[in-house]
């Protein structure tokens, strides 16, 4: 592609590729995020190429890969625009019909739609169904409408039009000025306001400034951020842009984990694109603006994704945490002064400069501003990637946008925060969602994660489940982090086990105390709340363990037993086949018997027995 | 530390002192047995950079499934730094390993929504299987068998990994059939 030299190169690109744009044309839009990935959506993809020229459409119809749709549960999503006909787990099969009836046609195929769940109602378009009507996708609603590998298609829909904005129109004190109005909290965790953050970096002396946007995204159950770099690389990359104008940074990282390969290559070559046409570099656009970006990879260390240890890992170090202040802003890589977002805080970015400060800001609830992205998994219906207004209600998240509890299960609980939140109860579903009154009940925001759990949890195993995350994953510097947390580990599973007493529970709670004052970074900190807030809530599962030695979810195995109950067994012996221990016996047609000493309590049998014959 | 302390004993268990091991003579020897132009080629390409460390790592791991003591100890000479240091930073972070890696990498998801819905029986399922705890290689250089932190991908929980191939909605039986057809 050519170099952009000027604005106005810029605004010309975009008219001539407006204008190449076929109205009449029809989009097979196949979603290619992780999670239909994982569904084998490659495949569906090369049929449809198949497809294309074999039905000879090549003129009337263009394949258009896209990064995450959101609805990963229902995967893998095909969605026909314009008309905005959605298809669900679509197979190979499936192609051929849908290009000579849906899109030739405009005939839906009735089996491939979304069926209601209560009204068992087919409905054919993607804004009727549920998970996606109660949303409100400002920043996660472009990915519907470009191919994340195409820069053209990011610039025809008005992608770097705020940067144009920015650096033709606006000084760096109005872009902080607009920032700071639009109260736009960092979708990281901590909620810090990012004007203020930005404005604090401005001030800094130095001559050389970095800008970094933190995509190590650790939380267990959060992939909102992968969601954004491989949907749409390059509104991050805008968002850096206009930050590092208005920071006065000429130096950006991109620093991602390891995990997310898919999302590493999407950005590379958005890198590189954007490097192609002038929009990284020098002289941007025909300003006096210089900004590069480095990306850079995590390698698997939960702790890194902390500020001051992600800089250390950028610097090629151990990433662990230091002490602050000095503050990034004062002190940060190699020494500069260094701002810090998350990736959804700089997506966020071009929007508020788009639209302005006084249109974010008038959407969410009083003092949390804008839409915010969840990720919602776990025992829930719709898993998927979800946008609302901030102050929705978890009640309206789980049940209209996530359509429940699956299998007719009990909601116990649901997660916010991942290893820093803590688990939210049935009682305050009616809490709207913001950093504050998530704050109030003892959780957190967090970077957006949202685990369901039902009646088969057990909130004494997640409890455990989370300091043994957080006791792998502290880096070890300080002490009271490091042996507090297996401490509290130890007594944790201690009582599901069995062997836990009363006085364990004021230990726990006074060692979460100390934990929680005395730790130097956030990891240590917030390391307490998903022992303090199930204890706070769930106080009667630990009690159970404690008393009467039993697990009432069934989850801990030291309290479990398998016995087949001789009156409803129909000796089928399907627990027998499945049995990888061999531990079951017994005549067909007969009832049969679980022997103990085998037993490793799996729960297989459980699961497979039709006649719930088996008790535990 | 336990595990920081296995991972390293897999680099320092031979009859080398660590003095020894940083001796030029030291390296030339035991480099025969690992093709370190490829290892040059990657500091190279980094300008012998201490700033691009990790990155340099994970470099020399995607070229030869873990992290060579003869690599290790090239990098440490070109970035001039102790190889302590080095070995420090490489144990900090997951990813790495010291040892060589089976043929195949079978990896399980245990973030949280992948643990509400079954992954650690997805675990003790493999775990038999394979007969060996996460974390370890099969005697036949087979299998190495890793757990991670959330791949993303948590609508499919629990999720198993082979080889960069997503199994999703993964239950104990389907364990055996899947890691069956790689035997």
């Amino acid at each position: 592609m050519e170099k952009l030299k000027t604005l106005k190169d810029l605004e010309n690109l975009r008219i001539a590729l407006k204008r190449a744009i076929d109205p009449k044309k029809t989009y097979v839009t196949i979603c290619s995020g992780t999670g239909c990935q994982a569904h084998r959506c490659e495949n569906i993809i090369v049929e449809f190429e198949k497809e294309l020229t074999k039905q000879k459409l090549e003129s009337k119809v263009e394949i258009r890969k896209t990064g995450c749709l959101g609805f990963c549960e229902r995967g893998p999503v095909v969605i026909i625009y314009p008309k905005g006909i959605f298809y669900q787990k679509v197979r190979i099969e499936d192609v051929s019909e849908i290009m000579s009836k849906t899109v030739v046609k405009n005939e839906p195929i009735e089996r491939l739609l979304y069926e209601d769940p209560q009204t068992k109602e087919r409905i054919a378009y993607e804004k009727d169904i549920p998970f996606y009507k109660f949303q409100t996708k400002y920043v996660l609603g472009n990915n519907n409408f470009i191919d994340p590998a195409k820069i053209e298609e990011y610039i025809s829909i008005g992608g770097y039009a705020s940067l144009g904005k920015t650096l033709s129109k606006m000084k760096p004190e109005e872009v902080i000025d607009q920032m700071k109005k639009s109260e736009l909290k960092g979708r990281g965790g901590a909620g810090f306001p990012a004007g203020l953050k930005w404005e604090l970096c401005r001030k800094e002396k130095g001559d050389e400034k970095y800008i970094v946007c933190n995509g190590d995204e650790g939380d267990p159950g959060a992939f909102m951020d992968e969601g954004i770099l491989e949907g749409n690389p390059h509104v991050v990359i805008e968002g850096m842009l206009i930050g590092a104008y208005a920071i006065g940074a000429t130096k950006g990282y991109i620093y991602i984990r390891y995990e997310y390969p898919r999302a590493v290559k999407s950005v590379e070559r958005a890198l590189e694109q954007a490097r192609e046409c002038g929009l990284l570099g020098e002289k941007i656009l025909g300003s006096n603006f210089n900004f590069d970006i480095v990306l850079k990879m995590g390698a698997g260390a939960f702790v890194s994704g902390e500020e001051t240890a992600l800089m250390a890992s950028i610097e090629g170090k151990k990433g662990e945490p230091r002490q602050r202040p000095p503050f990034p802003a004062q002190k940060g890589i190699f020494g500069k002064p260094t701002n810090i977002n998350n990736v959804e805080t700089w997506a966020t970015v071009p929007l508020i400069i788009e639209k302005g400060a006084d249109w974010f800001a008038k959407i969410g609830t009083d003092k949390s501003k804008g839409t915010k992205i969840f990720s919602l998994v776990g025992k829930i219906n719709n898993t998927g990637l979800v946008e609302v207004p901030m102050g929705l209600t978890l009640r309206d998240m789980i049940y209209k946008i996530g359509g429940g509890v699956p299998n007719n299960k009990k909601f116990k609980a649901i997660q916010t925060g991942g290893p820093s939140g803590g688990c939210i109860p049935e009682s305050l579903l009616d809490l709207p969602i913001d950093y504050e009154k998530l704050k109030e009940a003892g959780s957190i925001m967090g970077s957006g994660g949202l685990v369901v759990m039902d009646e088969d949890t057990c909130m004494v195993d997640i409890a455990k489940f989370f300091l043994e995350f957080l006791m792998d994953e502290s880096c070890g510097k300080c002490l009271i982090c490091r042996e507090g947390i297996e401490r509290m580990l130890e007594i944790v599973t201690k009582i599901t086990e069995g062997k836990g007493t009363k006085e364990d529970i004021e230990l726990l709670q006074e060692l979460a105390d100390v934990v929680a004052d005395a730790s130097m970074c956030g990891l240590g900190q917030t390391s307490p709340n998903p022992v303090l807030s199930t204890l706070k809530y769930f106080k009667d599962e630990y009690m159970a363990h404690i008393n009467d030695k039993k697990c009432p979810a069934g989850v801990c195995k030291s309290l479990l037993k398998y016995d087949i109950q001789k009156e409803k067994c129909t000796g089928c012996g399907l627990c027998k086949i499945n049995c990888p221990q061999g531990a079951i016996s017994g005549e067909r047609g007969k009832p049969h018997t679980v022997n103990q000493e085998k037993c490793i309590k799996c729960g297989i049998c459980y699961d497979n027995c039709k006649f719930k014959a088996i008790k535990r | 530390m336990v595990i920081i302390y296995s991972r390293f004993t897999a680099l320092f268990n031979t009859s080398v002192s660590i003095d020894k091991m940083s001796s030029k003579k030291e390296v030339k020897t035991r480099a025969s047995a690992i093709d370190l132009k490829k290892t040059d080629l990657i500091l190279q390409k980094f300008d012998n950079k201490k700033g691009a460390l990790v990155s340099i790592l994970l470099d020399i791991q995607k070229e030869y499934s873990y992290l060579p003591r003869e690599s290790l100890l090239r990098v440490a000479e070109k970035l001039d730094m102790p190889l302590i240091d080095l070995c420090g930073v490489a144990s900090f972070y997951k990813v790495f390993s010291f040892t060589p890696r089976g043929e195949h990498l079978v990896n399980v998801c245990l973030g949280t929504a992948c643990h509400v819905r079954g992954g650690p029986k997805i675990v003790e399922a493999i775990q038999s299987f394979l007969e060996i705890e996460p974390g370890k290689t099969t005697k036949d250089g087979k299998f190495t068998f890793e757990t991670v932190r959330c791949l993303g991908a948590c609508a499919l929980g629990p999720i198993m990994v082979i080889d960069g191939d997503y199994n999703g909605k993964m239950t104990p039986k389907k364990v055996n059939e899947i890691l069956g057809k790689y035997k």
